[in-house]
């Protein structure tokens, strides 16, 4: 081998511009080790060998990511690829184009490598509701990698992947990266174009990155940010370069504490873990400043209305006619949607879409849709006066480590609850990471505990710079699972 | 909230999101649905008068563009994805008798 499977890919640019290994030999150890490894983390749904043995082949060196393979999350469309967001309606479905994100990676030298499990079209927390199979944690296989980018998460934890894409709308990057113990990155909302993203909630899904290292995170997004004229949500902003702060000291950042995130009922070694981290900042110069976020309590509660609304709108393209799965039972047009659905959509979908039909519906729009952009303002208020006192702040990613595979399945509401620190950034649409932080024993085994960083929307170079000073002061990063 | 009068009418719900639903899973889903209702419910005690609503985190404006033809995917490649065609249509049942 002439690569480690948990190589950055800062390191492989090193490998490969250097000559010691070429870009066909890195695919080739890389999906040696996911062929050895995936039977037992099932963090890939599939991948085409041959197709990125051309690209590798065809590889330009000269290009910032020159020879980079990149697993892709599968609600992300690559051009003849299947693309099922790990759905059964999409059926056999192969997108006919590729996403902005592949496009403009490919632009900056890196392809497509592999599609990764998910909580079916990223409704989740634990990669559970995936139509096709679960993924497993990678430090411990009877629990979950987190979710909705369960497989993301657990393939760069694993060492099957060099850095992946996900999507995160409630916290659908940083939560996995957090249990699985690598870097996740979610940029601002506006900030990466989601064009061919399988929509979930429209004003909250963004494309962003899991990698073993926070300038990696800072690399792919210098590849994958910028406006695109077919997402009129993505923003033109001036060109910038991501990694320009990093190296930079802490000297004089003061960072929130915020303290509705700091509660009971968090697992005490997550909050050791976070206190320790508080204290490495501390003794990097920055200072902590506590901070109030008032209306945190009524975020998951907005944050459900919101996205299940918009659930229901989005995924209403799903009819049986046009792509995917179409039902053989139907007698009429109207069953033939309503079986098409049935058979096509998993039980989580389901609930979410039913409950966002209900707070659209005459009588509740005001209710809950309506007052839930109302609560919406008040939190993005919440982290706008925020950021006037402090530079960013700080949480953890998720009040506990990894939990058992259908702990939760059976309980929509405790699995909604996982995301609780996560989503007041996706409803603020402010710019957010998780980084490995420390374990915690939980049930005698030692699992990774994220520690979250949310910068104001647009600052995405001071987090890189605070996440980067952060992970070179520890070892973290350099911690891996045992799997051979 | 009673057993008998559901919060939540998930037959009625779920035929306007056109999904059959088995019997099971509509009592499954109105006893957890209820749940999360009366969690979400929480947002009725702020006083929200006076504030403006949000829709998306940032200004999203309407974007328009010059007038012409530009390239788009060709018909076959996008009828190839469909569960039934011919003749160059989507295939459906009988909508008009």
């Amino acid at each position: 081998m002439k690569s480690s499977p948990f190589l950055t890919i800062a390191e492989a640019r090193r490998l490969l511009v250097a000559g010691k290994i070429s870009p066909l030999e890195l695919l080739e150890e890389l999906e040696t080790r996911i062929k050895a490894v995936n039977p037992k983390i099932k963090a890939y749904l599939s991948w085409d060998s041959e197709q990125a043995r051309q690209e590798a082949l065809q590889a330009d060196l000269s290009k910032p990511l020159g020879g980079i393979p990149i697993g892709i999350k599968d609600a992300i469309v690559v051009k003849n690829a299947p693309a099922n967001s790990s759905s059964k309606i999409l059926g056999n479905y192969r997108a006919p184009y590729d996403a902005s994100v592949i496009t403009r990676l490919r632009a900056a030298g890196a392809f497509p490598m592999g599609r990764l499990n998910m909580d079916e079209f990223a409704m989740g927390s634990s990669t559970e509701n995936s139509a096709f199979h679960p993924t497993y944690n990678p430090w411990d296989q009877t629990r979950i990698p987190g979710g909705s980018s369960g497989g993301s998460a657990a393939a760069v934890a694993a060492g099957m992947a060099l850095a992946t894409l996900g999507s995160d709308t409630g916290g659908s990057i940083r939560q996995p990266a957090a249990l699985c113990g690598c870097v996740g990155f979610k940029p601002t909302y506006g900030r990466v174009s989601r064009y061919g993203l399988i929509a979930f909630a429209s004003s909250l899904d963004q494309i962003g990155s899991l990698t073993h290292s926070v300038e990696d995170s800072a690399l792919l997004l210098n590849a994958i940010a910028g406006h695109d004229p077919h997402d009129s949500t993505s923003l033109q902003l001036p060109h910038e370069d991501f990694t320009s702060e990093i190296g930079h000291d802490l000297k004089g950042m003061r960072f929130g504490i915020p303290k509705e995130y700091f509660v009971d009922g968090m697992e005490p070694g997550v909050r050791d873990a976070v206190d320790k981290a508080i204290q490495q900042l501390v003794s990097l110069g920055a200072e902590p400043v506590e901070i109030s976020l008032p209306h945190t309590e009524y975020a998951v509660s907005t944050y459900y209305i919101i996205v299940t609304a918009e659930a229901s709108s989005n995924l209403a393209r799903f009819d049986g006619i046009r792509y995917g799965h179409r039902t053989t039972r139907s007698t009429d047009l109207l069953s033939l949607y309503e079986k098409t659905r049935e058979e096509g959509f998993g039980a989580e979908v389901k609930r979410r879409i039913i409950l966002g039909t209900y707070v659209l519906t005459k009588g509740h729009h005001d209710a809950y849709y309506l007052r839930a952009q109302k609560v919406r303002t008040l939190i993005r208020k919440d982290f706008e006066e925020a950021f006037e006192k402090v530079d960013f702040i700080l949480s953890p990613t998720s009040p506990e480590t990894a939990f058992k595979l259908g702990e939760k399945v059976l309980d929509p509401l405790k699995m909604y609850l996982a995301d609780i620190f996560t989503i007041a950034g996706n409803l603020s649409g402010i710019c957010g990471m998780s980084l490995p932080c420390g374990f915690s024993k939980r049930d005698g085994v030692e699992l990774p505990v994220g520690l979250q960083l949310l910068g104001p929307s647009f600052e995405e170079k001071r987090l890189f710079r605070v996440g980067h000073a952060y992970e070179q002061s520890t070892e973290w990063h350099q911690q891996h699972p045992a799997i051979f | 909230m009673s057993a008998s009068t559901p919060a939540i009418d998930v037959a009625y719900l779920a035929r306007l999101a056109r999904i059959q639903l088995t019997t099971d899973e509509e009592v499954l889903f109105t006893s957890q649905l209820e749940r999360v209702l009366e969690h979400i419910a929480k947002i009725n005690t702020l006083d929200l008068s006076g504030i403006e609503a949000t829709a998306h985190a940032i200004s999203v404006f309407d974007v328009v563009r010059e007038d012409v033809v530009g390239e788009s995917l060709p018909k076959q490649v996008v009828l190839e994805q469909a569960p039934h065609q011919a003749n160059g249509l989507f295939v459906v049942p009988k909508v008009l008798e």
